[in-house]
């Protein structure tokens, strides 16, 4: 409700649970924080130093004031109870669990420029019509990425908004997760790791498609890349002879 | 020199006395390389205030960077991006390290401790005087960056490696190596001051001042000098690993070479977060000394408070690898440190339900000291609370280093290192200079930043709502974070940071003047009980030359029903 | 030179201040050593191949710089006794056979080090040897200073004077022993 309404869009399968979640969270904080408020404004007004009124003597262990803290743990307890549970379901639902790919994307983030290879026509990684990309990712509504990030200097982060994604990129390992696009439309990538001084100059775009309108584009550019690719693998032919 | 060391009994000997011998001290004896405490919270004092200045400048340039991109900022010039990578680094670095800490823990220390527990002096002054001198080195060295070539570390506060190690990454060579020596030399100087503050509390109380009679303030930085001795190692062991990275080129944290960067994360934060709480103490027991006096209250739940705030240092080191959710550990570890981060708020939110309490039923004056401490509880309490968004591991996937963060610490180091110095600095200052402040004056400056202070960080959680991520010197390059509503936020905060700037200048107008020509003090113009009350004001050299107070209750007896007066200083006999 | 302030004979809690005080610094040493060690132990269980690299140190050399920390401890204790009995001079000496002992390890320690180094190992080679050479090396500067600190100390016992002392660079240079009986296991034995 809240996070939505600042935001462009809530474009994955999991955006939805984040923001319930920064609601929930939202409401059960502001309970006790209103409430202590008010005592903490009310008693400043009402005790207010009155000429012969002299202030009470309290020790804070009388039982009758006492009960009174302690009664206040157990909403706090309650409260704290309902967000670790939320929080980590959705955490084990974003980060812990990987459900199957049906695609994958390999992200390399580097002083300062974002890479994307896509898998091409074949949605296989790691050949010849394989499309890559600098600043732009494309991905289709309705399929299961894998998203495997890598970083070839220093910590970047991937972050995708309207995802409500982020993750470290880290040199010398491949992370994985997961993600699936809801809503078509070109949205930011941003990095949220300080990476040096290019740090505000690395923005990406993800352009998000209908499964028909991306596999067209997929179509030409795995075609491009092959060709492409001939066109390498002839002319080191023509450069051994 | 220490004579070989008596053990003495704890008797009741109405005070020790001693003969100073009065002979002249020469100037820089006195202000330059004292032993007297006083002059050491005061050299430690007026360095975290000018270094406090240094932090606000930067500040202040970064944020018109970035309310109005591309101006050549009065004073500063054109914000380049790596100008504004360093600027935000040394502003976070010495906000909290040459700021916060020296100020918090050094100054009211070093001030309150011997005088509250009734000592004429710390146990080892010249360890005292050389805990200065270390940190007035550091902070020497953590400027003097800005005038190397390359410039001044950019990496964040946190210098997370390979960025920090690496100068072909940072182009910061010389600049980084100069970051973390000094941060290094501070910490030293930290311990040395520790050693002290710990030992004196420990060993050199008034005859008949029980644990339990110790002012909370004394406590609170005891505790917070506790947690930075036991949390500060690890990190004084990856500064040397970082140092070696840097300039000897080993591998700590170079992942091509067999090292981990995430190693540094670990180590940094496992003081990182037990940090918090070490400046966060000193200040929640200012408010407690403050509130008490001014509501004519005793304390409510006096050992209350003490455990919860054992209790959250305890928690505190357990904690640290919520600054790590997305970083790429162990996803499952993610749940753990949830758990034990959300457990924090049960302490804290019982020490803030108590310090709510002691104002029932008090007889409440809104002295500018009161308004101080009554401001830190209601704006921590916010900090408190946008805390719980970002301890809880589902919404942290998102909310990771985002203007929300930064809101979020903003409104728990701000009450602290700001709100709680000027509470204890205007509440002790006629003790400190022996004059009185003007109150209208130090009124209209606690609205004067206490109402821009909120309209600065309120946006920013606005903002980091909608995404806004840290560290980037422009946003118009990220065309969700250009929209136009949040720029104006972003001038609007912008705007009121330079009204909360200006009103400082308040500040010292009304302690030069007061200083100079205020009111003269009476020894306890609060009525208060602590003993430092009972020395004059200003407290010469060896606090209570006539010898040294005893103590025969708590220091919260305020209203008690068997006294016409409604306080009963710890000194007077029963 | 101002006089020595009340605050500093005071014993509330019932411990000289300066013994008080030299726990709460090993305290803060401690952490500091388990932040190498624990980032040590993290990495070898990370990386079997550390184990090779290990087989490289001579763990006899290593037992006999052990040997000697252990003696110079004892001639410390010994020091502290003689202290007790008011006997400034034999504590002065024994801490003087203390400090030997402390240079003998350093001795050691160089003609090891120059020989891993001039046979490749050195603190760049890999991040076994970084470990292995910042640890000793932070354990090698502790040493250094109690040694520094224990010939002062050795010069006042001489004259009779800070006698108490003794007690405290003992606790001190017994720490510093504690810390090599860790690390020995850790960098030379595990293989």
């Amino acid at each position: 409700m809240i996070l939505d309404s600042l935001l462009p869009a809530a474009a994955s399968t999991y955006a939805g649970d984040i923001d319930r979640l920064f609601d929930v969270i939202t409401v059960l904080v502001m309970i006790p924080f209103t409430i202590a408020c008010f005592l903490f404004f009310s008693f400043i007004l009402k005790f207010k130093a009155k000429d012969g009124v002299k202030a009470l003597y309290i020790t804070g262990t009388e039982h009758r004031y006492m009960k009174w803290i302690h009664r206040a743990h157990f909403p706090i307890l309650t409260f704290d109870l309902i967000i670790v549970v939320m929080a980590i379901n959705v955490w084990y639902d974003v980060k812990q669990d990987l459900p199957e790919m049906e695609s994958e994307v390999r992200v390399i983030a580097q002083q300062w420029a974002w890479t994307f290879v896509h898998p091409g026509a074949d949605n296989t990684m790691g050949t010849a019509d394989d499309i890559t990309k600098v600043n732009e990712l494309h991905v289709s509504t309705g399929t299961l990425y894998h998203y495997k990030l890598e970083a070839l200097d220093v910590l970047h982060n991937f972050s995708v908004p309207v995802f409500r994604l982020k993750q470290d990129a880290i040199p010398g390992r491949v992370i994985t997760g997961w993600f699936e696009p809801t809503v078509t439309g070109e949205y930011d990538i941003q990095c949220a790791e300080i990476c040096g001084i290019g740090h505000g100059l690395m923005p990406a775009r993800i352009h998000i498609s209908s499964p028909e309108a991306y596999s067209a584009w997929v179509e030409r550019e795995s075609a491009a890349a092959l060709a492409r690719a001939m066109g390498e693998s002839k002319s080191i032919e023509l450069a051994g002879n | 020199m220490a004579e070989s060391i008596p053990v003495e009994e704890n008797g009741h000997h109405a005070g020790d006395h001693r003969d100073h011998g009065h002979h002249e001290m020469s100037f820089s004896e006195k202000y330059i390389f004292p032993l007297d405490h006083k002059m050491i919270a005061m050299q430690y004092m007026f360095t975290g205030m000018f270094m406090a200045l240094i932090g606000g400048f930067f500040a202040y340039a970064f944020r018109m960077q970035l309310a109005f991109p591309g101006i050549e900022v009065p004073g500063w010039g054109v914000v380049s991006p790596a100008d504004y990578n360093s600027l935000v680094t040394n502003h976070g670095t010495i906000m909290i390290f040459w700021v916060a800490m020296p100020v918090l823990i050094a100054a009211f220390g070093n001030y309150l401790i011997p005088l509250m527990i009734g000592a004429d002096d710390m146990v080892f002054p010249k360890i005292n005087r050389l805990s200065y001198q270390v940190f007035l080195l550091s902070a020497i060295v953590i400027l003097s960056a800005f005038f190397v070539e390359g410039g001044a570390f950019g990496g964040a506060w946190t210098a997370y490696p390979p960025l920090s190690t690496k100068a072909e990454y940072s182009l910061t060579g010389l600049g980084s190596t100069l970051w973390i020596t000094a941060v290094f030399l501070e910490f030293v100087a930290f311990l040395l001051g520790g050693i002290n503050f710990i030992t004196t509390c420990m060993n050199s109380r008034a005859p008949g001042m029980k644990m339990w009679d110790i002012p909370m303030v004394v406590w609170m930085i005891v505790i917070a000098s506790i947690l930075f001795m036991l949390s500060v190692g690890p990190l004084l062991a990856g500064g040397i690993m970082m140092l070696f990275d840097q300039n000897l080129g080993t591998a700590f944290f170079d992942p091509d070479k067999g090292g981990d960067p995430i190693l540094w994360q670990h180590l940094f934060w496992f003081f990182g977060h037990p940090e918090v709480y070490v400046v966060l103490l000193p200040a929640v027991g200012i408010v407690a000394d403050v509130m008490t006096t001014f509501s004519r209250k005793k304390l409510f739940g006096y050992k209350t408070v003490l455990y919860t705030a054992i209790g959250t240092g305890v928690l505190s080191f357990t904690v640290w690898a919520h600054h790590q959710f997305i970083a790429g550990i162990d996803p499952r570890m993610a749940n753990v440190f949830t758990v034990t981060t959300l457990l924090i708020s049960v302490p804290i939110a019982e020490m803030m339900f108590v310090y709510i309490a002691t104002l029932y039923g008090g007889s409440i004056t809104l002295t500018t000291p009161m308004l101080w401490a009554l401001a830190f509880i209601f704006e921590f309490l916010i900090g408190g609370i946008t805390g719980i968004f970002l301890g809880a591991s589902g919404n942290d996937i998102y909310m990771h280093d985002t203007y929300f963060v930064l809101a979020h610490f903003h409104y728990t180091f701000y009450p602290i290192a700001i709100i709680g110095t000027y509470a204890g600095f205007t509440y002790w200052f006629p003790k400190m200079f022996g004059r009185m402040m003007n109150d209208t004056l130090g009124k209209l400056h606690f609205w004067l930043t206490i109402i821009p202070f909120n309209g600065i960080f309120l946006p920013l959680f606005v903002l980091g709502a909608a995404g806004q991520h840290r560290r980037i010197y422009d946003y118009q390059n990220f065309p969700e974070l250009a929209l136009p509503w949040m720029q104006d936020m972003r001038q609007f905060a912008t705007v009121m940071l330079l009204i909360m700037l200006g009103a400082q200048v308040l500040f010292f107008y009304n302690v030069i003047t007061s200083w100079m020509s205020g009111e003269k003090a009476p020894k306890n113009p609060w009525k208060a009980n602590s003993l430092e009350w009972t020395a004059d004001s200003p407290p010469p050299h060896g606090n209570w030359p006539e010898g040294l107070p005893n103590c025969y209750r708590g220091p919260y007896e305020y209203s008690h029903p068997d006294r016409e007066e409604d306080y009963w200083p710890q000194n007077e006999p029963a | 030179m101002s006089a020595t302030p009340i605050a500093t004979t005071r014993s509330t809690a019932g411990m000289p201040t300066a013994r008080l005080a030299v726990w709460w610094i090993i305290a803060s040493e401690i952490v500091i050593f388990g932040g190498v060690l624990g980032s040590y132990i993290m990495h070898r269980l990370a990386h079997g191949i550390w184990a090779d690299y290990a087989a490289n140190t001579n763990p006899w050399i290593g037992l006999f710089n052990t040997f000697v920390l252990l003696t110079s401890s004892l001639a410390a204790v010994l020091a502290h006794q003689a202290a007790e009995r008011g006997d400034g001079q034999r504590a002065a000496n024994l801490l003087y056979a203390t400090c030997g002992g402390g240079l003998v390890f350093l001795c050691v320690k160089a003609y090891e080090w120059s020989y891993e180094i001039s046979h490749g190992m050195t603190i760049t080679a890999n991040t076994f040897w970084s470990f292995y050479y910042t640890a000793a090396g932070i354990h090698a500067l502790h040493v250094i200073a109690g040694m520094v600190l224990m010939l002062f100390t050795a010069s006042w016992a001489k004259k009779n004077e800070h006698l108490h002392r003794v007690e405290i660079i003992g606790i001190y240079w017994h720490f510093v022993d504690v810390v090599w009986i860790f690390l020995f296991p850790l960098l030379y034995i595990a293989k």
